[in-house]
């Protein structure tokens, strides 16, 4: 990746394109005289479209509208575009976007990266822009020669005239493609025809993740930086009552302290005196209205707000008269915790604020609405506002903050430092900042016929809205449902004849945030280990009930049997050994998962996860496994792990010592099987995690006739 | 925290006597119970490593002693390198915020995640614990000192495994495993799973890390018989 130099003021894109239906339709391709013409020489490269520079030396640049944060979208995007472009792959090199509109995600219309959409979402439009620049370059060779294009041929970035076998690099036509004006319409390949999508291919940033090259938002350094850590209110909404920064002010190294809306800033020459200039502060907080939240109080008031029905997400045919009909009823309740994100980085934010501009770099996945944000608290206009999308030490979600709180915390901090200023959290900030996974508590009641098969299946979920107060606030929620509240619920895939799904949204000042798999991260664990208890209380084997209950649904019954048949589902184990399955249908992939797994001295331990998804065509099978593996082990962590809980207002959690990750000792084997499909691309970043927990607890049902009903596993649940 | 008391600690496992089963899937073997072992809770290590106890013991006291130079001098990589920083100031920030070498990353800052590896005199510390003080003198090795060409052993084995995805963490699981293979050219899984057991992957490559140090010995054997 480029340094801070290299990247900075890149403003090339003057026009934003035309977006209809999704794609791009048109093109800026600047003129060599025209606006525009000096970024284009000042880069290493001609500009052939917003999405791909070409260089003199057959350097192909495609640039990302998405952020890298270990998805593997930096090697998946130029796959796609390069799949039309036909470039030397060994010549391809990959660039973050500037914040401009034309780098819009085409679905959500502004500039992020989330929801396991960037595939499915940039599956047409990046092939269309390879396509494209692919068509001007043979154009400017054929003009040279003074043939028909369609006489020429393309070989690894070299255009043939296939009479004479006359050859033009494309970094020899380059320029002169710049000039043409951008066909539309190209057609596209049929995808029976690639040679790229599809063929396991090597990341491109991986060398850079190796050797210590890689650049990551806390990694930016410019010239004159001053580095600031703030002092967080220990409960949240809490001010600054009294400040005493005598002793702070005295460490060697420190050169300011500053009260921001977030806090006390500590500004100093480096990191450490930093922090230790944090630590010498003395402050009165006024604590506020929250100081009184208690993570068991809340269990408590979520247990008593279940028993009263919510607003109505879903609703077919008449459950409360099948319920009374019902030979048996089965009622049970799950709790799962507010959880971080703990990406392996933390959180942190470089800014230059000068007079009439204000440069960031993080690692961000959400640069439209931080550059909205920051723009707000620079008094700038946004357009003055750039931000460099590094890569990401992780993200989880939690960098597509609907407040942009990192970054807009750090232009309140450019503010006071009048340098250019870098604000790291430490892990306790990170950890204890807020924006977690929603608490939440499901409350089911089931009716099962005298066969035992299930008629009726209520839900009532409690739990505080994420949709709330984002940009996604107006199509996320309607007639007050949070639709990331019930999803994985309310659009259960299994044939039930009497549904009802009702939701709570209490109020509570915990900020909370989407976390990878958002509400499936709940429901994936309470659905599928609530209807293993269905199963059971009606006699059946819990994966033949759910293969009869998915009839309808030919993919998620594909990869149900497929993770079964892998997993051997029905052969014995070894004496203590207990075998578990969920489905769950997320970001429109449908995955399956087994789980074997022992309990020992009230220790769980898990030996082995198969799994078996469908999310249509694959761009790169070899990471569509590595997010299946990541999610699974990011699965396994909730499951096992962690809990963010509150006492007294107060997270009671700080590092990896009580907010504890899987280890690579407790990292099962996992086998990932993908089913071969020709439907678009769908989701992968997500999907892997919320099929873990469930299988798992069912599998603990399976060895020790002990249900798990909350999360993470206790060990005084398993005795 | 109200489930302190009972929270699940699958470290326990760890004491659970290796058994036997007529598959061959289980993955990790069971591990053996030895006397000292990663202490999770408190960030120190039983491999190798400047615990965040035995650190403290040599901290010196904060602030600058005017009777004291506070220069410091080492080797990182190979050349001479010479601070002038409070003692007490943590390797990692010297690397980052004074050297400018931040291959060497902040993830904790309590020897909890390993992110912060780096070798000294060719043994594995966490360097976010460790005060300059401590390597006066001695010899520091960053991912950036590893091999010039992405040429070590690791470094070719992470790369045709596609080991990384954030990649945040990666620095610090190759420090970790190169002390590993120059201590252990031919590391079990259960060798694996306890010099690698420091460093936390968010990402979650463990299956990748531990196959990568397999293939990583293999290669670094191929090069030792030609």
């Amino acid at each position: 990746m480029s340094g801070p130099a290299m990247v900075g003021r890149r403003e090339f894109i003057k026009t934003g394109a035309a977006i209809g239906g999704g794609l791009l339709v048109s093109l800026y391709t600047p003129s060599p005289n025209g606006p525009g013409s000096a970024i284009a020489a000042a880069e290493n490269g001609v500009v052939l479209n917003a999405f791909v520079r070409i260089g003199a030396d057959e350097s192909v640049t495609v640039i990302s509208a998405h952020s890298e944060m270990g998805q593997g979208i930096y090697t998946s995007l130029p796959m796609l575009l390069n799949e039309e472009l036909q470039a030397d792959w060994s010549k391809i090199r990959v660039e973050a976007a500037p914040v401009d509109k034309v780098y819009n995600h085409p679905l959500f219309g502004v500039q992020m990266t989330g929801g396991s959409t960037t595939s499915p979402a940039e599956w047409e439009r990046y092939r269309k822009m390879g396509a494209t620049a692919r068509v001007m370059l043979v154009q400017a060779a054929a003009t040279k020669w003074g043939v028909e294009p369609s006489s020429c041929r393309v070989e690894k970035g070299v255009v043939i005239h296939t009479a004479t076998s006359k050859r033009a690099t494309y970094g020899s036509v380059a320029d002169a493609a710049a000039k043409l004006t951008p066909p539309a319409n190209v057609p596209l390949k049929n995808p029976k025809d690639f040679t790229l999508v599809g063929k396991p291919t090597r990341r491109l940033d991986t060398p850079s993740k190796t050797n210590g090259t890689a650049q990551f938002g806390l990694d930016v350094k410019l010239p004159g930086m001053l580095t600031a850590v703030v002092a967080l209110p220990p409960v949240f909404g809490g001010k600054v009552a009294k400040l005493d920064a005598t002793a702070a002010l005295k460490v060697p190294g420190v050169k300011a302290v500053e009260q921001v809306p977030s806090g006390v800033a500590v500004i100093a020459e480096t990191f450490w005196p930093a922090k230790l200039g944090r630590e010498k502060l003395v402050i009165d907080w006024d604590l506020g209205p929250n100081a009184g939240l208690s993570t068991e109080k809340m269990l408590r008031d979520f247990g008593e707000t279940a028993m009263k029905p919510g607003a109505l997400a879903k609703k077919t045919g008449d459950p409360e008269a099948a319920l009374k009909t019902a030979a048996k009823t089965l009622t049970a309740e799950y709790d799962v915790p507010y959880l971080a994100h703990a990406m392996m980085e933390p959180l942190n934010c470089v800014v230059d604020l000068r007079g009439d501009s204000c440069e960031i770099w993080t690692g961000t996945q959400f640069e439209t609405v931080d550059r909205a944000n920051a723009a707000q608290v620079a008094g700038l206009p946004p357009e003055k506002v750039q931000i460099h999308t590094t890569l990401l030490g992780g993200g989880f979600g939690r960098r597509a903050n609907p407040s942009s709180d990192f970054v807009v915390e750090a232009v309140h901090v450019a503010k006071v430092a009048k340098a250019p200023v870098k604000v790291v959290w430490t892990r306790e900030d990170d950890m204890r900042g807020g924006w977690y996974r929603p608490m939440w508590h499901d409350r089911f009641v089931a009716g099962l016929d005298a066969n035992g098969d299930p008629i009726a299946w209520t839900h009532t979920i409690v739990g505080q809205s994420i949709m709330q107060g984002t940009p996604f606030e107006a199509f996320g929620i309607k007639d007050g449902i949070d639709s990331a509240s019930v999803e994985g619920a309310a659009d259960l895939l299994y044939g039930m004849p009497n549904l009802q799904v009702d939701l709570h949204t209490p109020k509570i000042g915990v900020p909370v945030q989407w976390w990878r798999s958002v509400g499936h991260s709940h429901t994936g664990f309470s659905v599928e280990a609530f209807f293993d208890e269905v199963a059971h209380a009606g006699g059946k084997d819990p994966y033949e009930l759910r293969r009869k209950l998915l009839a309808n649904q030919p993919r998620m019954k594909a990869v149900l049997e497929l993770a079964a048949q892998k997993a051997n589902w029905g052969s014995k184990l070894p004496p203590g050994v207990g075998r578990g399955i969920a489905t769950h249908f997320s970001f429109d992939s449908y995955v399956a998962q087994v789980v074997e797994a022992s309990v020992e001295k009230g220790a769980v331990r898990v030996h082995r996860v198969v799994c078996a998804l469908d999310c249509g065509l694959v761009i790169n099978p070899d990471t569509v496994r590595a997010q299946m593996e990541g999610g699974i082990i990011f699965g396994l962590t909730a499951a096992l792990k962690t809990e963010i809980t509150l006492k007294g207002g107060r997270v009671e959690q700080s590092n990896f010592h009580d907010y504890q990750m899987l280890r690579i000792f407790e990292s099962p084997k996992i086998e990932v099987h993908i089913v071969p499909s020709g439907e678009s691309p769908t989701g992968v970043g997500e999907p892997g995690v919320p099929p873990v927990a469930p299988a798992l607890a069912n599998a603990i049902f399976a060895v020790t006739g002990k249900r798990v009903r909350r999360l993470p596993i206790r060990a005084s649940d398993l005795a | 925290m109200p489930f302190e008391n009972e929270r699940l600690r699958i470290i326990a496992i760890c004491d659970v006597a290796p058994r036997e089963y007529e598959n061959e899937w289980i993955f990790v073997p069971p591990i053996e119970p030895v006397e000292t072992r990663i202490d999770f809770q408190r960030g120190a290590s039983n491999f190798r490593d400047y615990n965040s106890i035995q650190a403290k013991a040599h901290l010196p006291a904060r602030g600058r002693d005017p009777r004291r130079s506070s220069m410091t001098s080492f080797h990182v990589n190979g050349k001479p390198v010479q601070v002038d920083v409070d003692p007490s100031t943590p390797l990692l920030w010297v690397l980052r915020d004074s050297l400018g070498m931040t291959g060497t990353k902040f993830g904790c800052g309590m020897a909890l995640c390993g992110a912060c590896t780096v070798h000294l005199d060719g043994k594995a510390i966490r360097s976010c614990v460790a005060p300059v003080a401590r390597v006066q003198g001695k010899r520091v090795t960053t991912i950036e000192g590893l091999s010039e060409n992405l040429t070590h052993p690791l470094q070719r084995a992470w790369i045709e495994l596609d080991v990384p995805q954030c990649g945040y963490c990666q620095s610090g699981q190759i420090m970790s495993a190169a002390v590993l293979l120059a201590e252990n050219p031919k590391p079990t899984d259960k060798d694996i799973d306890e010099a690698m057991g420091g460093n936390i992957c968010r990402c979650g490559t463990y299956p990748r890390i531990r196959k990568a140090i397999h293939k990583a010995a293999e290669l670094a054997a191929e090069g030792k018989a030609k």
